[in-house]
Order: C-alpha cells, then structure tokens, then sequence
C-alpha cells in the first residue's frame, strides 16, 4: 500500500505532464525516496494510480539504472566504473570497497548496512576516482580516504 | 622551457578574457541567487528578447553561429527555425533543457547548473520565447541531486519576479517551467530517447523524420538543447551576433567551457575563446602530464569521440578544425591516456559502458557493441587471437552511421576504430605475449 504522503506527492505531479502514464519515472522515484526501493506490491499500487499495467511499469522500471526493483542497504554505495575514474583508480578503489565491507558488487551486507553498486559517469571527472553514497558525491577517493567516508554512514 | 614561458603568458592573457558563462560562478560553488545574477547583468537579455520578435531572436542566434555544445555542434538557431510558428501551429509547444550530463569524461553542464543555475533559467526563457513554447523541462541526470536544488531554488525565484509564468514581465509570452529528474541511463541523452523517458516510457529512439522540432514531446513540437548551449542564450540576445562571433578564435563562434581528466597536473575546467589549442589546454590550462607520466593520446570530447594522438596537439578546439583530422570535438571535454595506462584496457572499459548503456533497439549496437566488449576483454586477459582484431573492424562497420537506429553505437565505436590505428602495435602485444603487459603478472 502507498502511504497517503507517496500518493500524495505522486499525484502533485500529474500537473507537470498532460497524461498519467508520464509520471511513471517521477513516481517510482518518490516511492523509493520513502522505501529505498521499489517492491513488486508497490508497483503495483503506482501503475493503478497511473492507469497502466504494472508489467508495463516493469518494463520502465527495469530500463532505468537508477529504479531498484530489489531491496538495498541503508546507504547505497555507487562506484564509478567509466573511463576517466578508471584511469585515476578504478580497480584498485573497488578491491579496496569489497573486500571491506565484504561483498560483491550487487551485494548488500549482512548488517543491511551498504549496499554495494557500480555507476556511470557521475560527472565529477577532475575529482576521480569518485563514489556516490545515497545523495553525496565523494571526490577523489583513494583508500585511505575510504574509511572516512564510509564512517558517515551508520 | 620555451613551452613554459609561452604558457605563463598565456595565462596572463587570459585573465582578461572575457568571461561570459562562469562569470557569476563561485569557487565554491554556492548559490548565485537571483539578486546577484541581475547585479551582472542578468535577465537584461529576456528583457531586450521580449521587446523583440521572436523571429528577430531566432535571427540573431542564427547570425551568432551558435552551435550545439552537447557534442553534436548543429547550429542551434536553424534547428529553432524549423519550429512551426504560423498561428495553428500545434499546441502545446515544448522546450527541453538536456541536463542528462552522461557522457563518460563529460562535467562542464553540471558546473552550469550548480555554480549559476539562473543562466540556463533564463536562456530558456529566451529559448523557449523564439519558439513560443508554452511548457519548458529541465530533464537532469538523477544523481545531479545538487543541480536540481540549485535549479528549483532558482526557477522559484524567477516565478516570484515574473520572469516565469504568466504574461511575462507584462508582456503577452507565458512560460511554465518543469525539472524532471532522470531515472539513469545514457540514452536519455539522446535526443528522441530523452523524449520518450520525458514520457515515461522507455528511453528507446525514435524514427526521424519527423523530427521532434515538429512531432516530439507528446507528439508535439519540440525543441531540445543542451545547457551549455542554452546558457549562452541571453548573452548573446543580450549583446549581439557580432560580438559572440568576436569571442573565438576561430569560425565556430563563443567560448568554450573546456575540461581535461586523465593524470594531468590540474584536471579541471575552463571557460576558454573557442578554438583554444588542444596544446594550450592541456599543457597550460591542465598543467601538463603529472611526473613520472607522458602522453600518449587524448579523447577530445568524452567517451565516443576518435582519439587523437601528439601529432594533433596544435590542432584548435572546435568543431570545424577537429573533425578535419577525424574526430569531433564533442563535449570538449578531454580524457587523457598516458603511456602508464593500457589502450586496450581504456577501449575495454569504454565499450563495457555503450554495451551496458546500449538500449537493445536495434541489432548493430546491442549484438556489435557486446561482442567488442567480449574480444577486448578477451585480449586483456590474454586469451586474444588476431582475428579478433579483424572482428573488431568489422564491428566498427556494422556500426557506422546508417547502419543503426542512433548515434549511440557509431559513437561507441570511435573511441574503438581509432585504437586499432594508433595503437595497433598494443593489440597485438596482448596477442603475442598473451597478456595485459601494462598489468602485473
């Protein structure tokens, strides 16, 4: 069930578009802002909102990078695996990220803490190598920077 | 040391460069509210617009030579003339601010959107004033987090004053103005794709024609521009056609927000005259290769341009003068190789983003680009046979312009192509010697 904030905050964005099926993106987005995710029940609770199949929704939701169809960790660690963070140290800051924390990209911890991502291009390309943790981007991230980073996020 | 002491010249010359779209912009990178954007002159250029026609506006960024900086370079005031302005034209009309900044190697938009959000604010006004458009989105990439809240903070500000909205600074022109947050992927760059996400469908292409001036958002007519292009705007309204073009150094008019990556001394940005040297951005701008590296090739603007190698470096920045040697400017953004990092592994890397980003729309680019992706990664690890280099070409012919639905795989394939000719004697290293010889055995 959508919380009567989600609905509401979905249905504020009818405005911006002409039909419903437009704010498909926008409403998955909202719902995970509250979630962390998007569950299959919730899915289905925004595509009768938006008068639309919910395998059509899925079929949106799985496009988009950035939609997570399954559970993630508190915080959410996105690791940029494009070529200007590559050359300055790709490889050797995701060695560093998984075996810290443990696991696999893909993966979340067993504390549910991290969840564990590699991203594209943040646009950050004179700070690399770069991560994004939830909303914040961190700038050049060599190992010994890690741990400090990471400790922000409990 | 001759190359040093030109440089500190340089550099002392620029310095009175006119600064146009950075001006406002603060070291660190806090808001330019909407008091001290008008302090420098902000909003004068929607003021003279809507005293203008909106064909005059058209006319005059024509006569600018304003030309695309998403990379593609196509002039920006005859793409607004194909938009049909008769008075049963189709409604309602629609301009989209491509903020999907996704280009690997690629940060000028997001440094225009944090550091002076009301520039582009208004440069849509203007934009969206020349084709009468009724409804104005922001479509930004879904990790600029700080771009849409300096992007909301300043289009609040601009509806408060009237620079948004209805009947705009009491003229009869009404503009709404929407940020769309994307959900994440590189063909919502890509022009018709972006319509399609803006849609909430999948960012898959669209056929052209018609093209999105006529039938694009919601089938309707639709411009879509990039931010640093649309940010120019209001100066060049503002200040006229002649003295844009006086801003370069070359045909291609204006500055240009330069950036350099790769392991340079001061990887960074710039706002340069267009047509600034690769030479002078990199060795003055950038500060040269870091010691103990050198130089072996450059992408001169993000992932899917043609490398370039040291006999290039006096070629000038622009549209024009780059592809005279086989690449594109592109976002103007370089990536730098140096001889510390392995050619085939950086292709590698780059074809495992298009692969991964490529929509599956059509054949060539999903089939080709995974298959490029699979034999280089097959030369990395030492597995690699000659007719791999063979396959590698043909992929770059199955890809080429007019063999795909868009630009995304004869994109991917620039980098690629250009790899195999510069740095052919490294492929076939990894063939002989059955490994990655830049990777510890």
């Amino acid at each position: 069930m959508l919380s009567p904030e989600e609905r509401r905050e979905i249905e504020a964005e009818f405005a911006h578009y002409p039909n419903k099926q437009a704010v498909s993106i926008d409403a998955m987005r909202i719902v995970q802002k509250h979630r962390g995710w998007v569950s299959d029940e919730c899915l289905k609770d925004i595509a009768e909102l938006l008068e639309m199949s919910a395998d059509e929704l899925d079929g949106v939701a799985t496009f988009y990078n950035l939609i997570f169809r399954r559970p993630v960790g508190r915080h959410v660690v996105m690791v940029c695996d494009s070529v200007s963070c590559w050359i300055m140290g790709y490889d050797r800051l995701r060695r560093e990220l998984t075996s810290r924390l443990g696991i696999q990209m893909g993966e979340t911890t067993a504390d549910g803490r991290f969840t564990l991502l590699p991203i594209v291009c943040l646009g950050a390309c004179d700070h690399a190598p770069t991560i994004m943790v939830d909303a914040d981007l961190h700038h050049d991230v060599d190992p010994q920077k890690l741990d400090g980073v990471l400790e922000k996020y409990k | 040391m001759s190359q040093r002491h030109n440089g500190s010249i340089i550099q002392w010359l620029n310095k009175f460069m006119e600064k146009v779209l950075t001006k406002n912009i603060r070291q660190d990178l806090s808001y330019v509210d909407l008091n001290a954007y008008e302090q420098t002159g902000g909003y004068q250029g929607l003021r003279k617009a809507l005293g203008m026609s909106p064909t005059e506006v058209v006319e005059e960024v024509k006569k600018s030579n304003l030309r695309g900086r998403g990379g593609a370079g196509f002039p920006t005031g005859m793409k607004w003339s194909f938009v049909p302005m008769n008075a049963d034209a189709p409604r309602p009309k629609y301009l989209v601010a491509n903020a999907d900044e996704m280009e690997p190697g690629t940060f000028k938009d997001r440094l225009l959107m944090e550091g002076d959000p009301h520039q582009l604010v208004e440069g849509m006004v203007v934009a969206g004033y020349a084709i009468q458009a009724d409804v104005a989105y922001i479509f930004i990439r879904g990790e600029y987090f700080r771009s849409e809240e300096m992007l909301r903070r300043a289009i609040a500000e601009a509806y408060e004053k009237n620079y948004l909205g209805k009947n705009i600074l009491g003229s009869s022109y009404s503009l709404e103005m929407i940020v769309h947050m994307s959900g994440g992927r590189y063909m919502c760059g890509e022009e018709t794709g972006l319509l399609n996400a803006l849609e909430g469908k999948r960012a898959n292409p669209r056929t052209k024609p018609p093209f999105p001036q006529v039938s694009g958002l919601f089938g309707k007519p639709t411009i879509v521009q990039n931010v640093e292009t649309l940010s120019n705007v209001p100066h060049i309204v503002r200040n006229g056609a002649e003295w844009f073009k006086s801003l370069s150094y070359t045909q291609d008019a204006g500055t240009k927000i330069y950036g350099v990556s790769g392991k340079v001394k001061r990887p960074g940005l710039w706002e340069l005259p267009m047509g600034t040297t690769i030479r002078e951005i990199l060795e003055v701008h950038a500060g040269g290769m870091q010691d103990g590296v050198r130089f072996r090739g450059l992408l001169p603007g993000g992932a899917s341009t043609d490398f370039l190698v040291e006999d290039h470096l006096d070629v000038k920045m622009d549209f024009t003068e780059v592809a005279k040697v086989g690449s594109r400017m592109g976002t103007g953004t370089m990536i730098i190789l140096d001889d510390q990092t392995c050619p085939v592994g950086m292709v590698w890397n780059l074809e495992h983003f298009f692969a991964q980003e490529s929509c599956g729309w059509c054949t060539p680019c999903w089939s080709g680009l995974s298959w490029a992706e699979k034999a280089l990664n097959a030369l990395e690890e030492g597995q690699g046979q000659a007719a791999d280099l063979e396959h590698l070409a043909f992929i770059c012919n199955f890809c080429a312009p007019g063999n795909t639905f868009c630009a995304l795989a004869p994109g991917a394939v620039e980098p690629l192509q250009s790899a195999l000719k510069y740095f052919r004697d490294d492929f076939n290293r990894h063939i002989t010697e059955k490994r990655c010889p830049w990777r510890a055995s």
